[in-house]
């Protein structure tokens, strides 16, 4: 199932004098077991880009395929499309509301009309999946944890839906260092847990989209400025900065000790890779068969 | 959807109502809403409605933009109507079962729904053109020689200034929470009325728990930047009274000294 983007167009408070252009005919698509990572500055789109994704935005023009189903027909059943894309809002612990951390997750699949146990059954998976002990927690109130553990809990309610696409706006926003690597190889377990499930991932660091991305979207002023492989895109480092972005510390590394006329390859974007190919740099050697990214510089 | 609600927000503008002085035009709605109740019968009824005719004109607010915030408070309008449209006695216009309407019924009925429109919209072109500190700060000197009395102005004004500041951030909060629900499958349309009721305490419950997280932090700013209540607090704007601002006095009092007279003499 693949995501298609045509020529959409958002438009808030139409007709008034606050009226913005929030997207202006993007277009894109996501194949099948891709993840995708979203990159852009505050106000470029993104969330509003997310929105239009889960149908919860309608856009002005163009439209949406999920799969072969148009989201933005006039008629479609939206819970349908919800069964099949879940998305994971900003700070997602604010919308936590049951007694129980149980119920509280059982709240989307209950909401798709699931059977008991079933849902029971998503329920201890999900909480699992999001490394809490569903015995020990399940009858706690979700408002007696940490923040981090809140938005555990939340990203489990959104889970337990099992959806085939997982949108997730700025997952890691506020976290310590622990927390933000356990939320992200969360959603990369998710990710190879679910055949041909699709990721798109928000996020304002680059290193994490290096990383994790298959992929790489950059918004600009509501519209679509680059669309490739990491390595594609992050090798504009000139003109990512001009859009008020960054590339990752790695090839950021790699760019100034090229500079120096060391020659490491630009698109390393774990630390042992880079490592290593400093280090065989500096073994002596003056071509590496490892690294050839640099050879060009 | 949330955000259509218009009533009681700033349109951002430079006409000569967004120019006066904020207590004149306190006053000035305060005035009007109460020649309102002052007028019994259609003439000045009609003096009432091109007055304020004339002062929507001038806001430079378009009109769709102000009906829009009627019809949040259509049913309440309806409600008045029907109501005052079967207390009254007089000629039977219209008998249906034991109710009757009468000629009397049917005037009053109309003069009720056309007070409350007039009030609303009258009241909404203040909060229109003013915007929200202009409006507490201007309430605040209004009220400032009450405070010899013992009345808490400054206090009523600062409580009056964070309720309407936060009015938007909380519809940004509710919207924000409804579409997380909806993303999780919540269903807010459809379905019988204790079906939607139950809907809402999805939304309710983190609507409160950020209403009391964000009134927290605001607490804590406000005392880290040393508030400590009006005493000794100075404006870095302060309010004078301009040549246009005498002109609407004077214009106000006319207005309202021609309505009176046609109350005594009608």
């Amino acid at each position: 199932m693949s995501i298609e983007v045509r020529n959409i167009t958002h438009i808030y408070n139409k007709g008034l004098p606050q009226e913005s252009v929030a997207l202006k005919d993007v277009s894109f698509t996501v194949e099948d077991g891709e993840f995708l990572g979203i990159i852009g500055h505050t106000g470029s789109g993104k969330s509003t880009l997310l929105q239009h994704l889960d149908g919860l935005l309608k856009p002005d023009e163009g439209q949406i395929l999920i799969g072969d189903v148009d989201i933005t027909a006039p008629k479609v059943s939206l819970l349908a499309v919800r069964r099949q894309i879940g998305l994971v809002f900003q700070y997602p612990e604010y919308q936590l509301f049951d007694e129980t951390v149980a119920a509280d997750v059982a709240f989307g699949p209950r909401n798709l009309g699931l059977g008991q146990e079933e849902i029971d059954e998503r329920v201890r998976e999900s909480l699992s999946m999001v490394g809490l002990d569903y015995e020990k927690i399940k009858d706690k109130s979700p408002f007696d944890f940490s923040g981090g553990q809140k938005r555990r809990i939340a990203m489990a309610g959104v889970l337990a839906m099992r959806p085939r696409v997982l949108i997730l706006d700025e997952p890691t926003a506020g976290l310590d260092p622990r927390a933000h690597r356990d939320v992200l190889n969360m959603i990369r377990a998710y990710h190879k847990s679910q055949a041909d499930s699709i990721i798109i991932l928000v996020s304002h660091n680059m290193n994490d989209i290096a990383e994790y991305a298959d992929r790489v979207l950059v918004m600009d002023k509501g519209q679509v400025r680059m669309h490739g492989t990491p390595k594609e895109v992050f090798a504009r480092s000139a003109e990512l900065r001009e859009i008020g972005l960054d590339i990752p510390d790695l090839a950021d590394l790699a760019e100034k000790l090229l500079a120096r006329g060391l020659h490491v390859p630009k698109d390393a974007f774990t630390i042992p890779e880079m490592a290593q190919a400093i280090a065989m740099q500096l073994r002596g050697g003056k071509t590496d068969p490892a690294a050839e990214g640099g050879e060009d510089a | 959807m949330i955000r259509d609600i218009t009533l009681g927000q700033y349109y951002p503008g430079d006409s000569i109502l967004h120019r006066l002085d904020p207590r004149i035009k306190i006053l000035a709605t305060l005035a009007y809403i109460i020649l309102l109740f002052i007028v019994n019968e259609w003439i000045g009824f009609a003096a009432c409605f091109v007055f304020l005719a004339v002062e929507v004109a001038l806001s430079k607010v378009p009109l769709s933009y102000i009906l829009r915030g009627l019809k949040v408070i259509f049913l309440v309008i309806l409600f008045t109507f029907v109501l005052n449209l079967f207390m009254y006695d007089g000629e039977v216009l219209v008998r249906i079962w034991k109710l009757t309407i009468t000629d009397q019924g049917l005037k009053r009925a109309l003069f009720m729904a056309g007070r409350l429109i007039l009030l609303i919209i009258s009241s909404s072109i203040l909060t229109f053109t003013t915007t929200p500190i202009q409006l507490t700060n201007g309430l605040e000197r209004l009220m400032k020689p009450l405070s010899k009395i013992g009345v808490p102005s400054h206090e009523i004004a600062m409580m009056m200034s964070i309720a309407l500041r936060f009015i938007p951030t909380l519809l940004d909060e509710t919207d924000k929470i409804m579409k997380a629900q909806q993303a999780r499958g919540a269903d807010f349309e459809s379905g019988n009325i204790l079906h939607r009721a139950k809907q809402m305490i999805p939304i309710l419950v983190p609507l409160f728990i950020s209403a009391f997280r964000i009134a927290q932090d605001m607490a804590l700013a406000m005392e880290a930047r040393c508030y400590h209540g009006g005493q000794g607090r100075t404006s870095m704007t302060e309010m004078r009274f301009r040549r246009r601002d005498y002109i609407t006095a004077v214009i106000l009092l006319l207005f309202a000294a021609g309505i009176i007279t046609l109350r005594v003499l009608i």
